[in-house]
């Protein structure tokens, strides 16, 4: 065979912003989401997790799914599919809302932006197209639009971002509420921002058409240079995101529709997400179940630990004892923590047990020896890391 | 009157730490501090408008991970954050740069040298290997191998297990590295000069050794056994600069109940019947407490503010001449943008972490005989950072700051007392050597404040301007730091202590000094300690 191969069908896409994130990333280091390249790091997760927790960070999230759902039945058919309630969203304001299916068992979080009375935008992790559509069934006035292709997005975090932003030209960014949603037009760059983020700190979302991406990007960046401005991957958001105590689909829960074995997924109290359902809203998917859940209440718990010493518990188990003889829950996603300095990790711990002495397990490993450690576990109920600066409205300049 | 349960003379990082974990076991604690501000040499100030220098200390990775945590000073304000790229220029104009990252750092060592390249993964698990049994001692205090105690049997115990745990070549090697010469250690790995250069740096900085002096292999290891979250070796800056490390500590303390007072100036310490208990300040006031402890220099502490009649024989001669040798300059820049180096890319990771000119192995050491006969260093080695350009609060935005420090600088001159032109003189051959590899670095400079041991030993309070309150000489480290017989932070008067860099672990922004007194003042008052017993997790 002389030719090359044809791999041109098997190879993850580009997302719009690939022209410029390629040259940062220095070993080549991408994983792929819903089908684009992704980065898991730049150049070191470290360095870029202190980025954003220190001067701010641009992270590539074009491969996020963007659904436009509009007409008269928009808000019923949004209200009837999430557990919370979208009738009681302002125009401009974004909501993190949850969807479970007749079971109550989680299928994706995700977050809506209400555009205008009848106007929405819908983003989640994974491809929803077809749970959006049976969703709709009986919704006649409505139109779903799947616009991931056609937005880019990119998320700016950190506590310069907003002096950043405003330097760029953004006037009135400083207004921006914590969940609010504002319009730009730079020249002919015309796009949308909104103050929200997956890292507990100051930070936007900047949401623009996938052929005005590079012209957003160099503007940013260019805006962003003197205010320490670096892109980041998915390792530093993973740090970020579980310091902040966010949840991850493929850590804390597994998707329900994707779901094999029986209750192998999760319901929102059990991962903690109480306030996210409201029962005083007219009927919505999973209600019954859910409202049974919440009488008898959940039979696993997903629990904030700080942990003895510095050994990340990821994939540990929990022990209701030191001397580990049974096991209680195990930890979904578990690192060591720059900021607090600490040991942190959510653990899924059978309800019944929380109140008691938790020890989790531990194996690491030292150039190339196996090691295990029985580490004192301490529940937190607030987030690890939430810094005052982040909810400042202005924010400060740093 | 009121009388304190501990008075801590010195808000400095490690009697800031003292306090606070004294406070912690329920005493009352007062911090006396000379200036109008904490900190010591830990401090973050605002010498030209919209500028924060660190004008002292200027980079972190000795403050243990243990007392951060158990302090929680991330809830008291304070953030470190890890700096890379680092730029070591060679007297041809050449540079040698340290990546942070693995395969890039291999490269350029490979462009250099692929013998030395390979040898840099070989000394890299030496030096860890060294560092690993160094950390492990430095939040336990230092068996007294005369005393023989229960305590102190278990802890030379403790010494010997670690160095048995090397095997018996290793041990060989190792006693072998102390009493070392840097030249002579890196010789045995190294063939390329600028490479031996850029390493050996670490083996002078802050101390009166040359490269070619025995025991500078030691001062290269203290540099490198620090940690940013575990990563050892690695170097940090304080948000905010390091007053922000006093700063969160001086909250700590404070959050405990203890109480700290500026514009404080201790001359003496009140003893009655061979104990201490109080201080007298130098407008007169008397405060009397139960212990008093001394974070200033061993020698400052007897011989400037206690009676030489309290103390028993020889201790005043001894401490008179506990080693201190002033030998490091800080020059710190305002500058209006980045500066640019000649023949080294651009880009964020090398040309915005710091810069060494270190020249060759032959210039550090004549930069050290120029010390030797009593002169600033014509051709310093100097260690820049550009904390500015990792930190944003630090200067605007745009504008940079640069802390850069100064290996060698005498508290005395030859030729007569330090004079504001000679110390000039001293900043203009700093700026010279900058600008040889960067033109133009000249016109950056908006305000620049030049300080030789001299303003260091005025303002800090540190004798001869020793960033180590005293030399990290073997004959001064472990059990014989201050000095034999004194190394367990107790003073030769009863309800004495002393908490500062002069005690063991020695110098370095650690707070293990501060912390490790605590812990034989609360044992010595029979109250449960405080501070944390396992330092690092490194196993």
């Amino acid at each position: 065979m002389n030719s090359a191969p044809d791999f041109s069908l098997e190879r993850a896409l580009p997302t719009p912003f690939h022209a410029r994130t390629q040259a940062f990333n220095l070993e080549g280091r991408w994983s792929s989401w819903n089908g684009y390249l992704a980065a898991e790091q730049y150049f070191d997760a470290e360095l870029e997790y202190f980025k954003v927790r220190n001067a701010c960070g641009i992270y590539d999230i074009s491969p996020m799914q963007k659904y436009h759902v509009s007409g008269r039945d928009a808000e019923a058919m949004l209200n009837r599919m999430v557990t919370r309630d979208v009738t009681k969203m302002r125009v401009g304001r974004v909501s993190y809302v949850l969807w479970c299916t007749g079971a109550g068992r989680l299928i994706d979080d995700g977050t809506i932006f209400r555009l205008a009375e009848d106007a929405f935008m819908l983003t989640c992790g994974s491809p929803s197209t077809a749970w959006l559509k049976k969703s709709a069934i009986g919704f006649d006035d409505l139109v779903i639009k799947d616009k991931s292709d056609d937005l880019a997005a990119l998320s700016f975090q950190g506590p310069t971002s907003c002096a950043a932003l405003r330097c760029m030209g953004l006037d009135g960014i400083e207004e921006v509420r914590p969940f609010e949603i504002r319009r730009f037009e730079l020249g002919a760059l015309r796009f949308m921002a909104s103050r929200t983020g997956f890292t507990g700190d100051l930070g936007y979302e900047l949401w623009v058409s996938a052929e005005d991406a590079l012209a957003l990007w160099d503007a940013l960046y260019a805006a962003g240079e003197d205010f320490g401005i670096h892109p980041f991957g998915e390792v530093a958001t993973n740090m970020l995101r579980l310091e902040a105590g966010f949840i991850m689909p493929g850590a804390e829960f597994n998707e329900a529709l994707k779901t094999i074995r029986f209750e192998h997924d999760q319901t929102p109290f059990e991962l903690g997400l109480d306030s996210m359902v409201d029962f005083k809203k007219p009927h919505f998917n999973g209600r019954t179940a859910l409202l049974a859940e919440s009488k008898r209440g959940p039979r696993v718990s997903l629990t904030k630990l700080d942990i003895e010493g510095n050994k990340p518990a990821a994939g540990s188990f929990i022990y209701n004892s030191k001397a580990c003889r049974r096991d209680v829950g195990y930890v979904t996603s578990g690192i060591w923590s720059p900021v607090v300095k600490a040991n942190i990790a959510f653990a899924m711990i059978e309800s019944k047990h929380i109140s008691g002495e938790l020890w989790a397990h531990i194996n690491y490993e030292k150039e190339l020896r196996h090691y295990s450690k029985i580490a004192r576990c301490q529940i937190k109920q607030s987030p690890f890391y939430a810094p005052q600066h982040a909810k400042l409205t202005p924010p400060a300049d740093f | 009157m009121k009388r304190y349960d501990a008075i801590v003379i010195g808000a400095g990082h490690n009697g800031l730490t003292n306090a606070a974990y004294l406070a912690k076991a329920g005493l009352d604690v007062l911090v006396v501090e000379k200036n109008d501000y904490i900190g010591g040499a830990a401090v973050s100030r605002e010498l030209y408008d919209g500028w924060t220098y660190s004008n002292c200390s200027y980079v972190c990775s000795m403050m243990r991970q243990v007392l951060h945590r158990d302090l929680d000073l991330g809830r008291h304000g304070l953030m470190l954050i890890p700096y890379l790229g680092t730029i070591n220029f060679g007297d041809a104009g050449n540079a040698l740069i340290s990546y942070h990252s693995k395969s890039a750092a291999y490269n350029e060592l490979k462009r250099h040298s692929r013998h030395d390249a390979d040898a840099k993964l070989r000394i890299r698990a030496d030096l860890t290997r060294y560092a690993l049994i160094i950390r492990k001692t430095l939040l336990r205090t230092p068996p007294d191998p005369a005393w023989m105690r229960i305590r102190d049997i278990r802890e030379l115990l403790f010494l010997a297990k670690q160095f048995w745990s090397l095997g018996e070549k290793e041990i060989y090697e190792y006693v072998r590295f102390f009493t070392l010469s840097a030249a002579d250690f890196l010789d045995e790995y190294f063939e390329t000069d600028l490479i031996k250069a850029s390493m050996a740096s670490s083996g002078i900085i802050g101390t009166a050794l040359g490269v070619h002096s025995p025991g500078s292999s030691y001062i290269l290891l203290h540099h490198v056994m620090g940690d940013v979250d575990g990563n050892v070796g690695a170097w940090g800056l304080a948000r905010g600069g390091m007053g922000a490390i006093s700063k969160a500590l001086e909250s700590a303390l404070r959050s405990f109940g203890g109480a700290v007072r500026s514009e404080a100036e201790v001359v003496r310490v009140l003893v009655r019947h061979g104990r201490a208990c109080g201080v007298v300040l130098a407008n007169g006031e008397e405060i009397h407490s139960k212990i008093v402890v001394s974070n200033l220099d061993a020698k400052r502490t007897f011989t400037k503010i206690m009676d030489k009649r309290d103390l028993p024989p020889g201790i005043f001669e001894k401490a008179s001449k506990y080693k201190f040798h002033g030998s490091s300059g800080k020059v710190n820049i305002a500058l209006d943008a980045l500066p640019k180096f000649t023949g080294v890319p651009d880009n964020p990771y090398v040309n915005r972490g710091s810069q060494a000119y270190p020249g060759s192995m032959h210039t550090l050491e004549r930069a050290f005989d120029c010390w030797k006969r009593g002169r600033f260093s014509d051709v310093p080695f100097i260690e820049s950072v550009i904390p500015s350009a990792w930190d944003p609060t630090v200067a605007p935005p745009g504008k940079h700051w640069m802390s850069n420090f100064i290996q060698y600088c005498p508290a005395e001159l030859s030729d007569g007392p330090w004079t504001p032109e000679k110390r000039d003189a001293f900043g203009q051959a700093v700026v010279e050597r900058i600008e040889a590899y960067s033109p133009g670095f000249k016109d950056l400079i908006l305000h620049m404040e030049v300080r030789t041991p001299h303003e260091i030993e005025q303002e800090v309070g540190l004798t001869e301007g020793n960033i180590f309150q005293g030399e990290l000489t073997i004959d001064q480290l472990l059990f014989n730091r201050p000095f034999p017989g004194y190394a367990q932070y107790r003073m030769p008067v009863k309800r004495m202590y002393m908490c500062g860099s002069s005690t063991h672990p020695g110098g370095g922004v650690s707070s293990a000094c501060g912390a490790n007194a605590a812990r034989e003042i609360l044992l010595d008052l029979r109250k449960p300690s405080t501070v944390p017993e396992d330092d690092c997790d490194d196993e």
